[in-house]
Parts: structure tokens; C-alpha cells; sequence
């Protein structure tokens, strides 16, 4: 059905109509009609349509285009300075983000200094946790409304779902910061291993292991909404096929619908990760905006105890020192050109990992 | 006789859950559990929202301006805050509406004539995804690299040297509308491509334009859609922390005029934000008065609540009224 063909073959009198009266009459009639705004509601032809909508169109475009440009401009700078060996380690990147703060406005190349490899670690070893925990909990939860949970639970847990998946991250944050920083900080770490840390890191509560689990919080509502709505698309005869060979629903589910949504789950989980990876304010918050390297020949509790800082976060840290001095920005900016970056290849890798879904008519 | 008393399917292995292997069973309880926490971890927000909201919000707090003070009883309230959230959510709106349902109009009704044509639009419908997947606080810093450029300098404020700081209401909202618009192109863009192509048919059976279809009979029935586009990219704004603190200056907790100009300079000027202010005043932030960040958390989530409701009251109405769903309930 290609409804370029079904175009009015003929210029219509109907729709002429109002064109040929003076223009006028036509705004006569109203108190406010301009000779501009009696010219507006007059039929448009399909061609300026064509042109005016498709300008604002090609604007989103322009956009996107805009922002990977101007934010590559701007990290620009920082990325020749110092090369591969921006993500490197060496020193302390606090220390050296916060020396760019007095550079001058003409800046040495000495002054771009930066070795990101605390902040990237943080920020893989963030995201990381956070999608080891909701991924099986998505996955558990989505199974359960699909398959087994009762209607009006179904109906419920939905409605949570999006709730959960609008709170704001500074929400998120606040419930984090009064709530589970002092209940980690007070309760689950020792006064031992605080001791244990002297010199090295203060260890408040405020933590990766916090800042992990509210952002698998925050990402298990986006993986629920899109794995539930694959799981609810497989084609009810193939579950019925499994169902008739004798096995149990939940068997049935396991081998046949969530073996034909892989590739959903794989693309949902890179949408959660790139939101894992950009959240910027609630880890600020809660994480203790240190870019200290949790090390886990500290003990596994004391690891998930120690604070961290990310990409996002240190962005959102030093964000009163924008337009002061250029060094900093620039490598604030390339900062965001990792974040913009690695978003744009989850998206796209997570479009090109659903294509053969299409392939099934039913599930989208 | 004995057999027929038998039921007709007989009660295999997998009829009854005690039947099943240990692991079934064990996956099973996990995916209860699992729903079931996922129901506690939404209620339990809500409800220590709720409780520390009533303990906390006073109706003074909502018609006070903001004063800095070591006192947190007595150093006013969130005025600013709620008007800047309003105005920065008027601006955003203002801009992605236009914008979103022009661009989804053109791609489902303009967009598939033509190879140069369907190349444009896909080229479009990608670059919004890609927005979508952005984050916040890199559509942040680009809007503050894009009005920080010399040509848009009278948009915002300045700092005392005279340097262009790209802090503004206009700044943060023009950047918020980025994030507004793929919610908004997305429920337009479903809408009308639900839209049953008969309706088309028969306006163009009446002599109506391409254009004029769109206008006078396709946005009028896909209103709900640009409605709960529209309501989502509202809450989507009203929860954006990032470029409030990025592009409007989380510093100042009081609306800043530039000049003396009433309505213009207000909107060059800096502020305030409610995301911004429960920012500000957690112990994070530099205010540290947490029982006001409670208080205005709880505004906020209410706002949301509010919202949300709203989003699926439209569905439930359009789903009522006509008899096509218009992709209203999308998240």
C-alpha cells in the first residue's frame, strides 16, 4: 500500500476553493487575520508542506550533527595533548583537574595533563555492578508479569514500573544520600576496616556498592518495559507447540520465548548500560565523588564500600568551573565525548542486534 | 467404567508446580520474588517520600523565596525554584512540540515517497534515537558550548569580566527540549501511523491535499497521542537534574534578573529549579538543609505522580472514545 499513489490525481476544486477568493474577504472577517496570518490558513500546496515540514525535520538532524561537532571541537585540545595515554593511569585525576582550575586563559600544553583511568574504571566498575544485578532481576520480573503473574498484579506491577522508571535521578539521589550512605557508613562497615583504610580513603558509606545498586534500580524499569513487551509479542502457537510436547509453562518459557527474544534482552541491556553510564547527578551524590580505585584485594565488602567518581559525575562536580579556564573545559568536554560517544555505539549496536527480530512478523 | 472416571488430559509431570524439578522450582520463586521486590522498591520510594513530605512541607515553604541561611527553619522557602521549574518546562515545551510533531507528521506522511526522501527520514527517526540515548549531562554541556558561542551571548548572562557564561532560563530551555522531543516524536509518530489509511483515503477522495489532510483531519484524531507525548516530555523536564545545574547555575538559589527589563531579563537571567534545589540543599549540595530537599523531593514526585496519572488517563480515554489505540502508553 504505497499512499504516494492514492495522491489526489487531480488539483482538487474543493480544496482550491478558498485560493481563488481575494484574500481580503477571507480576512475581513477575523479581528486578528494579518495580511501574514489570513496568508497562513489559507490551503498550503503540498509541495511548500512537503518543504516546511521537511526543513523541521532536517533541523533534528542538524541537531545531533551540532552536538557531536561542537563537543569534539571542544575536547579537541585535551585529546591531542595528551593522546592514548589520556586514559592511562598516573597521578591522581582530581589533583590534576583541579590544578587546571588556576591555568591561564592561553593555557601551556602542560596544563591539559590528564590521565582518566581512575574515572573510566569507576565507571565501567559502576555500570558493571549495576547490570549484574539487573539484568537477572529484569529478567525474573519480566518472566513473572508476562507468564505468571495474576491480572490485576500484572496491572499493578506495570503501572510501578513506569512510576519507577519517571522518578527523577535526584530523587534517587536524595533517598540515597540520607538513607543508605549513613545505613552503610554506620552499620555495615567496621570501625576495623575503617581503620584498615586510614590514609587511604575515608570510608563514609557514600560508595560504589550504593551507587551500583540504586542504579540498577533506576535501569531495571527500561529492561522490564522493553523484555516484558518482547516476551508478550512471541507468538502464542510457539508456546503452545512447547505446552503440547509435554513441558511445564515455565519450561516452556525458559527454552522458547526467552530464546527467541536473545536478541531484545541484548539490545535492552546496551540501552540500560549507555543510561547506566550517562548518570550524572545521583552518583555525584551518593558515591562520594572521590576518584579513588576500589581494589578488591581489600575484601569484597570493603571493595563495594569504597567511593568511586565517574565520567558523568566528575562533569557534573566541576561544572562551576565551566568557561573559566580552557584547559579544564576541554577536558570536561572530552570527558562527555567518551559518554556521547559510547552512547551513540550502544544505540546503534542495539538497533543492529533487534534487526533479526523483524524477521518474526509478531515480535517487534 | 473405572477409566473414564480418569480426566481426559492426563496429569503429566508438568501439571502441577510441586511436580517440577527443584531448579523450576527454585526459577520460579525467584521470578515471584523478583516482581514482588520490584512492587516494595517502587512502594517503599513513595511512601518515604510521602512520610517525610508531610513532616516536612509547610504551605509557607511554597510561596516564601529562597534565602541563604545557616538556619534551615527559618531561610524561606521554594518560590523560585517552582517558578523556574515552570517556566524552564514552557520554554522546552514550546520548542519540542512544534518540532516533534512536524518532524513525525513529515516522516509518516511526506517520508516515503521517494528513495532521497525515505533516506531522509530514517536519517531523521535515527538522530532522535540518538538524542533519546544521549545523556543528560552531555545534551548538558553542549547546550552550554552552544550558547556560550559569541552570536548567542545577549541570550544569557554574563559573568562580572563580561564573558558570556551561556547561563540562562532561554539557554536551559532550549537545551531541556532536546530531551523532551523523542518522547513527543515518538507518541505523535505512532499515533499517526495507527491512524487506519482508509481515513486518508477518504479525504483525499474529497479532494483534500496531502497538507490539508494532515491539518484538518490527521493531527485533530492523534490529538491524545501529542497530548501524552507532550505530558511525558513535561515530566521528562520537570525531572532533569543535569542541565539545570549545568546550564541554569545551580549557585544561586534565587531567580536572578539581568536587568530591569520585567519579562526578557528574567528569562537572560539565572535561577533556580526544584531539581536543582533538592540538589543544592542535600548534603551533597552547598545549602545542607535536608528537610527542605525533602520537601521539595516531595513536590517534585508529586508533580511526576501527577504526571503519570495524567499519561494514563488519556490513554484510558482514547482507547474509550475511538477505536484504534494511538501507541498511548508507551513509556
Amino acid at each position: 500500500m504505497d499512499r504516494t499513489q492514492i495522491a489526489p490525481p487531480i488539483k482538487a476544486p474543493l480544496a482550491s476553493l478558498p485560493a481563488q477568493t481575494p484574500p481580503s474577504r477571507l480576512a475581513r472577517g477575523r479581528v486578528d487575520g494579518g495580511p501574514l496570518l489570513a496568508r497562513l490558513r489559507r490551503p498550503w500546496s503540498d509541495r511548500l508542506a512537503n518543504l516546511a515540514l521537511g526543513t523541521t525535520s532536517l533541523l533534528t538532524c542538524l541537531t545531533v550533527g551540532a552536538m557531536v561537532a561542537l563537543v569534539a571541537v571542544r575536547a579537541w585540545p585535551t585529546l591531542t595533548h595528551n593522546g592514548l595515554a589520556w586514559l592511562g593511569s598516573g597521578g591522581e585525576v582530581d589533583r590534576q583537574i583541579e590544578g587546571m582550575v588556576a591555568t591561564s586563559n592561553h593555557p601551556s600544553a602542560s596544563a591539559y595533563h590528564v590521565r582518566a583511568w581512575p574515572l573510566l574504571y569507576g565507571t565501567l566498575l559502576s555500570t558493571g555492578l549495576a547490570l549484574a544485578v539487573a539484568v537477572p532481576f529484569s529478567l525474573l520480573s519480566s518472566i513473572f508479569i508476562v507468564e505468571f503473574a495474576p491480572k490485576l498484579v500484572r496491572k499493578v506491577i506495570s503501572l510501578l514500573v513506569r512510576l519507577l522508571a519517571s522518578v527523577p535521578s535526584v530523587i534517587y539521589g536524595l533517598v540515597g544520600i540520607m538513607v543508605l550512605v549513613p545505613f552503610v557508613g554506620n552499620h555495615l562497615v567496621t570501625i576495623p576496616e575503617k581503620r584498615s583504610l586510614i590514609g587511604t580513603v575515608e570510608l563514609t558509606g557514600a560508595s560504589v556498592g550504593v551507587a551500583a545498586l540504586i542504579l540498577a534500580v533506576m535501569i531495571t524499569p527500561i529492561m522490564v518495559a522493553l523484555i516484558s513487551d518482547a516476551l508478550a509479542a512471541v507468538p502464542n502457537a510457539w508456546r503452545e507447540g512447547a505446552l503440547a510436547l509435554g513441558v511445564h509453562k515455565l519450561r516452556a518459557t525458559l527454552a522458547v520465548s526467552l530464546r527467541a527474544i536473545r536478541p531484545a534482552i541484548v539490545a535492552a541491556t546496551a540501552l540500560a548500560c549507555a543510561r547506566a553510564l550517562g548518570e550524572a547527578v545521583m552518583i555525584s551524590m551518593v558515591s562520594g565523588s572521590t576518584s579513588f580505585a576500589p581494589n578488591i584485594s581489600h575484601g569484597p565488602l570493603t571493595f563495594l564500600a569504597e567511593p568511586v567518581r565517574t565520567f558523568a559525575s566528575s562533569i557534573v562536580d566541576n561544572h562551576e568551573g565551566f568557561g573559566g579556564a580552557p584547559a579544564l573545559d576541554s577536558t570536561l568536554y572530552s570527558f562527555a565525548l567518551l559518554l556521547l560517544f559510547s552512547a551513540i555505539v550502544l544505540s546503534i549496536g542495539a538497533y543492529l542486534i533487534k534487526l533479526p527480530l523483524r524477521r518474526y512478523q509478531a515480535v517487534r | 467404567m473405572e477409566v473414564t472416571a480418569q480426566p481426559l488430559v492426563a496429569r503429566g509431570r508438568g501439571s502441577s508446580i510441586w511436580g517440577w524439578r527443584l531448579r523450576d522450582q527454585l526459577i520460579l520463586l525467584a521470578a515471584w520474588g523478583a516482581g514482588i521486590a520490584l512492587c516494595l522498591i517502587a512502594g517503599a520510594i513513595v511512601i518515604y517520600m510521602g512520610v517525610r513530605g508531610f513532616q516536612f512541607l509547610r504551605p509557607d515553604l511554597l510561596v516564601t523565596h529562597p534565602q541563604a541561611g545557616v538556619d534551615q527553619n527559618g531561610a524561606g522557602g521554594f518560590l523560585d525554584p517552582l517558578v523556574g521549574t515552570a517556566v524552564l518546562t514552557l520554554i522546552g515545551i514550546a520548542i519540542a512540540l512544534p518540532l516533534g510533531v512536524c518532524a513525525a507528521a513529515w516522516i509518516v506522511e511526506y517520508g516515503q515517497g521517494g528513495r532521497a526522501r525515505q533516506t531522509l527520514a530514517r536519517l531523521v527517526e535515527s538522530s532522535i534515537e540518538i538524542v533519546a540515548g544521549t545523556p543528560d549531562i552531555v545534551i548538558a554541556i553542549f547546550g552550554l558550548a552552544v550558547f556560550q558561542l559569541g552570536l548567542l551571548g545577549p541570550l544569557s548572562s554574563r559573568s562580572e569580566s563580561g564573558v558570556v557564561t551561556g547561563h540562562s532560563f532561554i539557554a536551559a530551555g532550549a537545551t531541556m527540549s532536546l530531551i523532551a522531543l523523542p518522547p513527543l516524536f515518538a507518541a505523535t509518530r505512532e499515533g499517526l501511523q495507527a491512524v487506519p489509511v482508509q481515513v486518508r483515503e477518504a479525504a483525499f477522495a474529497l479532494g483534500k491535499t496531502r497538507i490539508a489532510t494532515i491539518r484538518r483531519v490527521l493531527i485533530p484524531s492523534v490529538r491524545s497521542s501529542i497530548a501524552t507525548g507532550t505530558t511525558l516530555g513535561i515530566s521528562r523536564i520537570v525531572g532533569d537534574t543535569a542541565i539545570v545545574i549545568v546550564v541554569l547555575a545551580e549557585g544561586a538559589p534565587r531567580n536572578e534578573p539581568v536587568g530591569s527589563m520585567p519579562i526578557l531579563d528574567s528569562l537572560r537571567g539565572t535561577g533556580s529549579a526544584l531539581t536543582s534545589f533538592v540538589y543544592g540543599n542535600s548534603p551533597a549540595g552547598e545549602g545542607n538543609s535536608p528537610t527542605k530537599a525533602y520537601a521539595a523531593a516531595f513536590v517534585l514526585l508529586l508533580f511526576i505522580l501527577v504526571l503519570n496519572g495524567i499519561v494514563g488517563l488519556i490513554a484510558r480515554a482514547h482507547v474509550r472514545s475511538s477505536g484504534f489505540d494511538a501507541g498511548a502508553g508507551q513509556l
